[in-house]
């Protein structure tokens, strides 16, 4: 009698278990697990981290001392965060913007080729692939170099005295062209945008005696949008973080022409070792950056058609 | 009109490719500096090819600094870009399964949360845990590079995730009625449909490693443990006056595993970068 009563309630043991194993919520939070706890501890615990130090004083040979409002506040009457937000939004306002014109343009010649589409697109594709690499930032170093060919081809051509990367002025060109070039993924996604849009839209427009010009801005411009919003909002937000190549290619300078947030993070992070300063120049970079997107979510009403909408 | 379509294709595949040819000038204008000397390279900056093709560059470059080769160098990427790499497909795979397809409380509540991180400025988290690594001791390791890709990245994730909402529903359900559980519906139905969308994660997240400098910048501290994206650029930093050739050769060197998985998946690769931003 107990052996069998003990059966059962082992069986029943097991079957709740299994039960319980297999149970939605379970099942999602086992295969959610990675995530979740990854979130918990290097995003959310390092974020809140980072909001405390934002108030402190913190060298980070010593244990940080609580400053109030002192960073926020030296921050305000600092130029050099002044400049660096004015050469990042400048960076940002060329580099973005020429970016994904060009993957447009291209995207849509490339539409055209009945032969070879795949090689061109692989050939236009390498950039991005290799472009955020070291290696490739050297080359642009040298090859915008006062002693490279694009400069020796303008100085050629009459500016004698021309030079990028001694001038606070120009700096920021080779950087922009650099980012510029890498479009490839942005134009992949154009690309495969592009197919979507219905032939007969074209045809009906065609018929109506809609020019190339016309069929451009009145089918295929809203048909991307939903893409181009995709694409202006992950640019926007690598062109505000924009390190690798500024570090190595201008280290920031001539005279802070391309000193960038991220660069000025970083150095006073770990060059000057202000580990409380940084990280509140970190969430004012933050909320930069949100309002950026935010604005640009709220406009998009006024610019982005959904298929179901029409 | 017959003529007249054919000069029209001509001149088209010829811009392309004049267009291409622009496109990938720089990286033709590094292998074949590598393959340069100094002089040549300060001098006859317009001449692509190099007059005498110097192969010594490579050796030279290979040789390093400071005692440690570019065989170790090239080793230690190999090692992170792979573990990262498998880290990233395992844990994403889970992930992306349980946020498409399972129907647990709080579900919408994570995928915002995985977006929101997704947007995410790395800059803002850096900081902090650049200092909860130090305390964990793991600055110097390997760790932070390798270690956190085992919890998933949302690029990843959201990919994945779209390409599982893309596989029929039915398959799902008729693993369930021949009592299959979700572990094992995960493991031999959906895992095995998801290959494209791993294929595309392993070529993506593999250059993105190997590419990747301020991770190494931030967590290497010793010669015998950089990776090639960062020790070309302090080999740079210690030769830049004398050796362009070599650093070139470097460089050149440093792109091949990335063309050559690039060239393997091309196909697969074209598919999946598109794919998660259409569906959405």
């Amino acid at each position: 009698m107990a052996k069998t009563m003990n059966k059962s309630a082992e069986t029943s043991g097991r079957s709740s278990f299994s039960k319980f194993m297999n149970n939605d919520n379970t099942v999602g939070y086992i295969f959610a697990a990675p995530f979740i706890i990854g979130f918990l501890a290097f995003t959310l615990i390092p974020m809140c981290i980072s909001f405390y130090y934002s108030f402190t004083n913190y060298k980070i040979t010593k244990a940080p001392t609580w400053a109030g409002l002192n960073n926020y506040i030296t921050l305000l009457g600092d130029e050099h965060f002044w400049n660096s937000i004015k050469v990042t939004f400048e960076y940002v306002l060329f580099g973005v913007p020429s970016k994904l014109i060009a993957a447009l343009l291209i995207a849509m010649l490339l539409t055209h080729a009945k032969r070879m589409q795949g090689f061109y697109r692989a050939v236009y594709y390498i950039p991005s692939l290799i472009g955020g690499s070291v290696a490739v930032a050297l080359v642009w170093k040298q090859m915008f170099s006062s002693t490279g060919p694009i400069v020796s081809m303008i100085q050629a051509l009459g500016a004698e005295d021309f030079n990028f990367f001694g001038s606070t002025q120009y700096a920021f060109i080779p950087l922009v062209i650099g980012n510029a070039w890498q479009f490839g993924s942005s134009m992949l996604i154009f690309a495969a945008g592009l197919k979507q849009i219905p032939k007969d839209y074209y045809e009906s427009a065609m018929i109506d005696g809609a020019g190339a010009v016309k069929r451009f801005f009145s089918i295929t411009l809203p048909c991307l949008s939903p893409i181009i919003l995709f694409n202006l909002i992950m640019q926007l937000i690598s062109g505000f973080m924009t390190f690798t190549s500024a570090f190595i290619i201008t280290e920031g300078g001539p005279n802070e022409a391309t000193n960038y947030i991220s660069l000025y993070i970083y150095n006073n992070a770990f060059s000057y070792h202000k580990m409380g300063y940084a990280c509140a120049l970190s969430w004012v970079m933050l909320v930069i950056i949100t309002v950026v997107t935010l604005v640009v979510f709220k406009t998009s009403n006024k610019w982005v058609f959904y298929e179901s909408e029409q | 009109m017959k003529a007249k379509r054919l000069t029209g294709n001509i001149i088209y595949h010829a811009c392309i490719l004049g267009l291409g040819y622009l496109m990938i000038y720089p990286v033709l204008w590094m292998i074949f500096g590598s393959l340069k000397t100094n002089q040549e390279i300060l001098q006859n900056t317009y001449q692509l090819l190099p007059t005498q093709w110097l192969w010594e560059n490579y050796s030279t470059g290979w040789s390093g600094f400071g005692g440690t080769t570019f065989a170790t160098f090239f080793k230690n990427s190999i090692v992170i870009s792979t573990i990262a790499t498998i880290g990233t497909v395992l844990s994403c795979t889970l992930i992306a399964y349980a946020l498409a397809r399972i129907n647990f409380k709080g579900r919408k509540v994570w995928f915002n949360i995985m977006i929101m991180t997704m947007l995410l400025p790395g800059q803002v988290i850096m900081i902090p845990q650049y200092l909860i690594y130090r305390r964990l001791g793991w600055v110097g390791t390997i760790l932070p590079l390798t270690l956190i890709k085992f919890f998933g990245q949302p690029f990843f994730i959201y990919m994945m995730m779209q390409f599982v909402k893309g596989l029929p529903r039915d398959l799902d359900e008729a693993a369930a009625i021949d009592g299959c559980s979700k572990y094992s519906t995960f493991s031999r139905i959906i895992l095995p449909l998801l290959g494209p969308s791993i294929i595309t994660t392993i070529v993506i997240q593999f250059y993105w490693v190997w590419d990747d400098f301020m991770g190494p910048l931030l967590y290497l501290n010793r010669p015998t443990s950089y990776t090639v994206s960062y020790a070309i650029k302090l080999f740079a930093d210690a030769t830049s006056t004398t050796a362009y050739g070599p650093m070139f050769a470097m460089s050149t060197l440093s792109l091949i595993p990335v063309f050559t998985i690039f060239l393997i998946f091309n196909r697969y690769l074209m598919d999946g970068v598109t794919a998660g931003s259409i569906k959405g």
